[in-house]
């Protein structure tokens, strides 16, 4: 994992700038994502963290504009990718650059593959509409990428179902059909998390070695800050959807700055803890995101918070020139109290 | 905690096998789906045992079977000595007051109709003659203990988060002071934050009303947390079963093994450091299970021996067993 790529100088491959998204509900608005920015590099792996309904799927959703609409809408933003500004894009570009250029696994394999049609016929349908290629070829391509995934006996595959493929076969089969077109952003939400810890293991082991093959970028959004620490380069953490914390991956586990990183690091028990160890669990619950505080989205559950976090937002500065960016006033106090 | 008086419960080769029948008119038993096949094990009194196992490797049968919400096959379960299989239904129903259970899915266990505070005193009903002021005032002292506002009690479940709920499941469960808990993954569909919440709340629990956890899950490192002693289990067998830093520090199973190296650590080096044993292929269906030992088909020290035996379960000393060929 080498740092010093992300310093360099590099034209982003993905750019989003203030992206606010909202779904219009019979409670009122609810502000999923409010106003995030980031750059992502081409070929880097960038974890997304943070709990359910902090907007970290609505994002990734957003960038691959299948936010449905209404009662969804995109309010805000811009999401430049490879010079092209997604959102500006008709129903028809759009179409073309999602599945071949980014592509995204899902969390649920069963119901992200279509029970009635043959694996092979989802892989090869991605082929021959995004490369324009005949049966006989993509079906070939087709036995090819299930070979590569780790599928045994991939040619007679190609004919089952995706109910004769256990749950880790299918994720592998989606991670197949997202590579077909060689994406140059591969969007993973969540894909490990309706698995077995052993089939866990084999599929993170599969991305890291696919990526390290094809150099692709990989967004990795997930709720364990666990899984993405031996993977990624660079993590993006989300409260309320805003990103909290961003930063190289050792500046966020080893400098933590945020209070609400810090508890979701205390939260998880360490496998080589001492016996009697208590977890720093976090009071309380996520805000309401119809009516978000007016203050720190992190304000009501925050051991350090202060009389100005109710009333005044903080917004995302730079903590050093590694790129390691916080939203908090207190970062600099460098708060230890209450946190392993 | 020694000695056969602190043993609270005592499974002895307990079987559960379920049935799989073939036909439309004429149903033919053609085989049966071997859950939980042969498992021994204690649990001591006050004590917290992890059980710990990936899908379908029968972990919540055997906290099923325990409570006799599933009649067993065949084996024994002693419950504070008194064997439970061969109890009728009555007798059962007035042992349940000793045990109780939290379930995984705090959404599908609590009755969206009814309030909280009926669902609390559903226990209470079954099983004490309390009047009416004693049991709303036995609700609110429950809320409280599982921190949760005592006002709250004719609020319904849909008004709750999940963690809030999973409170409620707990103090259902405590209604009627049992002396056995068995949790079943009750932190699994939560959030990280909120886990860490309902864990520590479980401990403390522990501690102040002495209560004894069986404690099912498939997250290692949460099972450790929690646990004095962990069981390993693997398509319906018992691999390991050992002391938690035992287990930790010298696993003899090779599943054991694999399984420690698949927890994700939360720190990039020590993430980077460690040796992952990735284990291929998966888990076999319980339905035709390996001849030999169960988990020769993904044991990457499996040898002839594994194919053809089956392994014993033995203890290799300091109340550590395990089953295996290649163990030690």
């Amino acid at each position: 994992m080498d740092e010093h790529i992300q310093v360099r100088d590099m034209k982003p491959l993905l750019k989003i700038n203030d992206l606010k998204t909202q779904f219009h509900t019979e409670d009122g608005i609810v502000n999923a994502v409010n106003g995030i920015t980031y750059d992502m590099n081409p070929g880097e792996v960038l974890g997304v963290v943070g709990e359910s309904g902090c907007g970290k799927s609505v994002h990734a959703l957003s960038i691959m504009r299948l936010i449905q609409i209404p009662p969804g809408e995109i309010a805000n933003g811009e999401i430049w990718f490879n010079g092209q500004d997604l959102l500006k894009l008709s129903d028809n570009d759009i179409r073309k650059i999602r599945g071949r250029d980014i592509a995204m696994v899902f969390q649920d394999p069963m119901s992200s593959l279509n029970p009635v049609y043959t694996v092979g016929f989802q892989i090869v349908e991605a082929l021959k509409l995004h490369k324009n290629m005949r049966t006989k070829e993509a079906r070939e391509k087709a036995a090819d990428l299930l070979a590569l995934v780790g599928i045994p006996e991939a040619r007679k595959r190609l004919d089952n179902y995706p109910h004769q493929f256990s749950g880790g076969m299918r994720q592998r089969a989606m991670i197949a059909m997202a590579l077909s077109c060689d994406p140059k952003l591969l969007i993973a939400d969540e894909p490990t998390t309706a698995l077995d810890v052993t089939i866990q293991a084999q599929i993170i082991d599969l991305v890291i070695k696919l990526q390290e093959e094809l150099g692709m970028a990989v967004m990795w959004i997930t709720h364990d800050l666990g899984i993405v620490a031996e993977m990624v380069h660079k993590i993006n953490v989300m409260y309320a959807g805003f990103i909290v914390e961003r930063g190289n991956v050792r500046d966020i586990y080893k400098g933590t700055l945020h209070p609400y990183t810090k508890g979701l690091l205390g939260s998880l028990p360490s496998i080589d803890e001492a016996p009697g160890t208590k977890l720093i669990s976090i009071p309380g619950l996520p805000p309401d995101l119809v009516c978000l505080p007016k203050g720190c989205p992190f304000y009501a559950r925050c051991v350090y918070r202060e009389d100005r976090c109710k009333y005044e937002r903080p917004s995302l500065e730079k903590a050093d020139s590694n790129g390691h960016l916080v939203a908090c006033w207190r970062w600099k106090e460098n708060l230890t109290e209450g946190v392993k | 905690m020694s000695g056969e008086n602190s043993v609270l419960v005592q499974v002895k080769n307990l079987k559960k096998y379920f049935p799989v029948n073939q036909g439309i008119l004429f149903k033919r038993h053609v085989k049966d789906v071997k859950a939980v096949d042969d498992v021994s094990f204690t649990i001591k009194k006050g004590e917290t045992l992890g059980l710990v196992g990936e899908t379908g490797c029968g972990k919540t049968t055997v906290g099923r079977t325990i409570l006799h919400l599933y009649k067993p096959t065949s084996g024994q379960i002693l419950f504070d000595n008194i064997d439970l299989t061969g109890l009728g239904e009555n007798e059962m129903r007035r042992m349940r007051q000793r045990m109780q259970m939290i379930f995984q899915d705090p959404y599908a266990s609590l009755n969206p109709r009814m309030t909280v505070g009926s669902i609390i005193s559903a226990p209470l009903d079954v099983h004490t003659k309390l009047n009416k002021a004693q049991k709303r005032e036995r609700v609110q002292e429950l809320l409280s203990i599982v921190g949760l506002n005592s006002g709250f009690v004719n609020r319904y479940p849909h008004e709750f988060s999940g963690g809030q709920r999973q409170r409620v499941g707990i103090a259902r469960a405590l209604a009627v002071n049992p002396d056995l808990v068995i949790c079943d993954e009750p932190i699994s569909s939560l959030d990280v934050s909120i886990q860490a919440q309902v864990v520590n709340l479980l401990e403390e629990l522990q501690d102040r009303l002495g209560l004894t956890y069986l404690f099912v899950a498939h997250d290692l490192s949460m099972v450790r947390h929690i646990s004095n002693r962990m069981v390993v289990m693997y398509l319906g067998k018992i691999m390991e079963l050992a002391d938690r830093d035992e287990i930790y520090q010298i696993p003899l199973h090779p599943y054991t093994r694999a399984l420690l190296s698949a927890v994700p650590i939360p720190d990039p080096d020590k993430a980077s450091r460690r040796e992952r044993i990735i284990l291929e292929g998966d888990i076999p269906s319980p339905l035709n299970p390996p001849k030999g030992c169960n988990f020769n088909t993904r044991c990457p020290l499996a040898t002839e021996i594994c194919f053809q035996s089956e392994p014993a379960y033995v203890d290799v000393g300091s109340n550590h067993f395990v089953a295996c060929h290649h163990a030690g």
